[in-house]
């Protein structure tokens, strides 16, 4: 089963990276640009019956520090072809 | 009695043999040298040091892959016992990854690597580790880091002030940190982190010797203990 791990700032969190590549996109000129936020994507291959709690554990015990960071998982196999 | 340190080294620590110096330095005894990888600490430690440096190249967050190290358990459970335990830099950020001190260490503000001396206020000169300071004295200790902005959210943040919990305090406006927070101890004192480098402020010929009451404190304390 392919996972994929989103992990973000979460909202209020000052994402520096993200504020100065923002800036750069205005350099280059680029208008309307709002804000940037960067983060961070995990890809995953498990086991089939990896359970969504195990998965959530591993979101919050490693890959996502829960102090700073939300995130999603996204299960890439219950994707409709396109 | 010597003083039983251990200075524990991750790979990638880099700034282990300064804080094993300074340990032997000031206490007259050559800590211990543990890796990473060792199951278990030795028994009856005064003291364990987390230097600084790029643990495990800094993969995934500063301190993370350090944080789930076999070496931590046994970590975790002499902090609990009361050990003291000084997380540097690195090491800080290791400490708040494990769970041993709330908070996290980000990018700091400035996107910089932040490498000189820099001057720090003594909030708390009651715990363990900075008793040999006075209360608000300004020291200089170097800073050497990239990710060294302290984040809690609000309601820590006036826990960890309410309960003295802010060891140290930058002077100016450095990295970002919330309310320019340099080093904090746990609830129960025996846990300090810090961004700030005492092993390297250790003589006046190395420029400053400010960090050196912070392991006098420790090595006084523990021997007549």
């Amino acid at each position: 089963m392919k996972i994929r791990v989103l992990v973000q700032l979460k909202p209020g969190v000052l994402d520096p990276q993200g504020r100065a590549v923002h800036h750069s996109l205005e350099g280059l000129g680029f208008e309307g640009v709002n804000e940037v936020r960067i983060g961070r994507t995990i890809d995953l291959d498990v086991a089939d019956d990896t359970s969504d709690a195990a998965l959530d554990d591993m979101c919050k015990k490693l890959l996502a520090n829960m102090v700073i960071e939300d995130y999603v998982v996204e299960k890439l196999d219950q994707v409709e072809p396109a | 009695m010597a003083f039983r340190a251990a200075v524990v080294t991750f790979p990638g620590s880099n700034c282990d043999r300064d804080m094993a110096v300074a340990i032997e330095q000031i206490s007259g005894t050559a800590p211990i040298r543990v890796w990473h990888g060792d199951p278990t600490l030795p028994d009856n430690l005064d003291f364990i040091a987390l230097p600084g440096g790029f643990s495990y190249g800094d993969y995934l967050r500063s301190g993370a892959m350090a944080a789930n190290s076999p070496i931590m358990q046994s970590i975790i459970e002499a902090a609990g016992k009361g050990v003291p335990v000084l997380g540097v830099c690195n090491g800080f950020q290791v400490l708040t990854e494990s769970g041993l001190l709330p908070g996290a260490l980000m990018r700091n503000a400035s996107q910089n690597f932040i490498c000189r001396t820099v001057s720090l206020r003594i909030e708390n000169n009651a715990t363990v580790f900075t008793k040999a300071y006075g209360k608000d004295e300004e020291i200089r200790v170097p800073v050497a880091h990239h990710d060294g902005n302290y984040f809690a959210d609000e309601a820590t943040l006036d826990r960890l002030e309410g309960d003295g919990r802010v060891a140290v305090r930058y002077l100016e406006k450095l990295n970002g940190s919330r309310r320019d927070i340099a080093g904090i101890v746990n609830q129960a004192g025996n846990v300090l982190g810090m961004m700030p480098h005492p092993e390297r402020a250790i003589s006046a010929e190395l420029g400053g010797e400010d960090g050196s009451r912070l392991f006098e404190g420790v090595i006084a304390g523990m021997i007549a203990a």
